[in-house]
């Protein structure tokens, strides 16, 4: 008789996959030479041309395994149709910010091959934070991808900026790590278990929860508030966003974001669906604290990295209304919107990534002016994704906004849409403004660097492309995002 | 005869947790001194979990706060290395001086 059963492995595949092609890049890249003049930079190279074709092999065993809901591992680990598309948005996202990233390291001096190799370890805990079915597994995932985030923050290790925010994502996303722990410690004590089914099983009956398990749950939203970067537990994302490099930037605003909604979502709708009416309060005034304050504290910045972070942060706020309202067309709204949001800000941070003014990468806003008459395309293709973002029709911007309002308006929460609405109008100011800057001021230094690299030309012209055209073909998203919110309430 | 129960761990815990989360909002000097609180706020997870474990006679507790230990460790490398390029870069570690960003 076997002592232990060897569990099924089908299920976790592209995780498993991700984790051994991470270890063995990391293995290639140790063993390249980099004893001659630019052997640093050949296995950068090497390492970052692998890596992508690692995600996009993931990418493709993530849409073979996906299907009906698989547990295995005991249970600690689910695929469904949910974590699938979620997965598969994840490493779109890091595909792109790879692709991306290496001409720009290149340019600053900071190229290394580990890049590649904790961006994959990054992306291999998203995965596993989105397949969680237990605490464990859930604090496992978050902490491989915290972990590997902080070091991401601090990568360009010379620069002052760059450590800096480092250390101040790493001391805040160790605080909010605690307060998730906290509160899953409570949830376990009260309740018995950790597994996401059993628990979901005890409130079903309809029972009242005990006092403390409520007060788990609080610090569970509390931590997981502070990974989506929802107001109040904000204040470490303008900081880090500004601070670290550009690659990171545009990586730490797709697809974190992404897994940890995913993950909150799950979370939420999963162990503690039957208690909605106990955190569905929590989550509103979240939204529309993060709406808000991410439409007006925008508006001052001169930083376009730092804008960005504010304009995530009131992303977060609208997806977090489809959380809020607690139900499967909630749930497909906050995933298309998603699918959106990932596009709109890689092809937003492709043209930041192309601002470079005599050797140098530059970050203001004021740096953009006159790019219509010395970029004309570049200043199109940001036109695109800042009127995207604003929500103007017809764009992908606008339909995502579209789903998440009408699924508040459905489920009841008139206020909830108004307010969201109003504040998505005070957004527009600052991407407009940036508009202006593109297509009326007068450029008063000298023009940003030409040619573009072709990378980013390539990513501006897809994610271009995809914010144009959604409005034709939505259908191909919506149905996938429809078939995953389902998977998560039948369950 | 008096015993030591559930509860007196929970205090415990809870007052380690409530000191770690002061010690990183009230500390004015050192950034070690932060890393400590998060140290110390782990390791009132870590009472929690082995008290509720004992009490409810269930080992995922136990597991769990292993986990958490395995963790710490290596957030604790991670956090000082941060720390390392930090003071390289700004030749300083006093919480006053992580201040180049505002706004």
């Amino acid at each position: 008789m076997p002592i232990t059963e060897v569990p099924n492995l089908a299920p976790a595949l592209p995780e498993i996959f991700l984790g051994l092609a991470a270890m063995s890049l990391l293995m290639l890249g140790v063993f390249q030479n980099t004893t001659g003049p630019d052997g640093v930079m050949k296995a950068s190279r090497l390492t970052s041309g692998l890596g992508i074709v690692m995600l996009v092999l993931a990418m493709v065993l993530v849409v073979t395994v996906s299907g009906d809901r698989l547990l295995t591992f005991d249970g600690l680990f689910v695929s469904d149709p949910f974590a699938s598309f979620v997965k598969v948005l994840i490493l779109i996202a890091s595909t792109f910010s790879l692709i991306l990233a290496e001409d720009w390291m290149e340019k600053q001096g900071c190229h290394r091959f580990e890049y590649v190799i904790v961006i994959l370890f990054a992306t291999l805990g998203m995965m596993m934070m989105v397949s969680a079915n237990n605490m464990l597994s859930l604090y496992m995932g978050l902490e491989l991808q915290s972990l590997s985030l902080y070091i991401l923050a601090a990568f360009q290790r010379d620069d002052m900026r760059s450590t800096e925010a480092g250390v101040k994502y790493f001391v805040l996303g160790a605080l909010a790590s605690g307060m998730l722990l906290y509160g899953m410690s409570l949830v376990y004590g009260f309740s018995g278990t950790t597994d996401f089914d059993a628990l979901a099983a005890l409130f079903a009956g309809g029972t009242e929860p005990a006092a403390g398990l409520i007060i788990g749950l609080v610090f569970i939203i509390a931590g997981l508030t502070f990974k989506v970067s929802g107001v109040p537990f904000h204040m470490w994302t303008p900081d880090v966003y500004e601070g670290a490099p550009t690659p990171v930037t545009a990586f730490f605003s797709v697809a974190p974001k992404v897994a940890a909604l995913a993950l909150f979502i799950r979370v939420m709708n999963g162990p503690f669906g039957d208690l909605a009416s106990q955190w569905q309060q929590i989550i509103i005034a979240i939204s529309v604290a993060s709406m808000l304050l991410g439409g007006f504290a925008a508006i001052a910045q001169t930083n376009i990295k730092r804008m960005m972070a504010y304009s995530s942060i009131g992303h977060v706020g609208y997806a977090l209304i489809g959380l809020a309202v607690a139900n499967e067309t909630g749930v497909r709204a906050i995933l298309v919107y998603l699918t959106i949001y990932v596009f709109m800000n890689i092809g937003t941070f492709a043209c930041i990534m192309a601002m470079r003014r005599s050797d140098r990468a530059v970050e203001n806003i004021g740096d953009l002016a006159g790019l219509a008459k010395t970029h004309p395309a570049m200043a199109a293709a940001m036109a695109v994704f800042m009127f995207s973002m604003a929500g103007i029709p017809p764009l992908a911007g606008f339909i995502g906004k579209l789903y998440i309002f009408l699924a508040a308006v459905e489920a009841g929460f008139m206020m909830l849409a108004i307010i969201g609405v109003l504040a998505s109008v005070v957004s527009a100011y600052y991407y407009l403004r940036i508009i202006k800057i593109m297509y009326f001021d007068k450029p008063v230094t000298t023009p940003l660097e030409t040619p573009i690299p072709k990378r980013i030309v390539g990513v501006l012209v897809i994610t271009s492309i995809f914010v144009l055209a959604f409005v034709v073909f939505p259908n191909p998203v919506i149905n996938a995002a429809g078939v995953a919110a389902s998977a998560l309430f039948s369950g | 005869m008096f015993t030591i129960g559930l509860g007196h761990y929970l205090s415990v815990a809870a007052i380690l947790f409530a000191t770690g989360i002061f010690g990183i909002f009230l500390n004015r000097k050192n950034v070690i001194v932060i890393l400590m609180s998060v140290e110390l706020m782990l390791l009132a997870v870590n009472i929690n979990m082995v008290a509720f474990s004992a009490h409810l006679g269930d080992l995922m507790g136990q597991v769990f706060s292993l986990f958490i230990l395995t963790v710490a460790a290596a957030e604790a490398a991670i956090g000082l290395a941060i720390l390392v390029a930090f003071f390289r870069a700004r030749g300083s570690i006093a919480v006053e001086d992580i201040n180049s960003m505002k706004g």
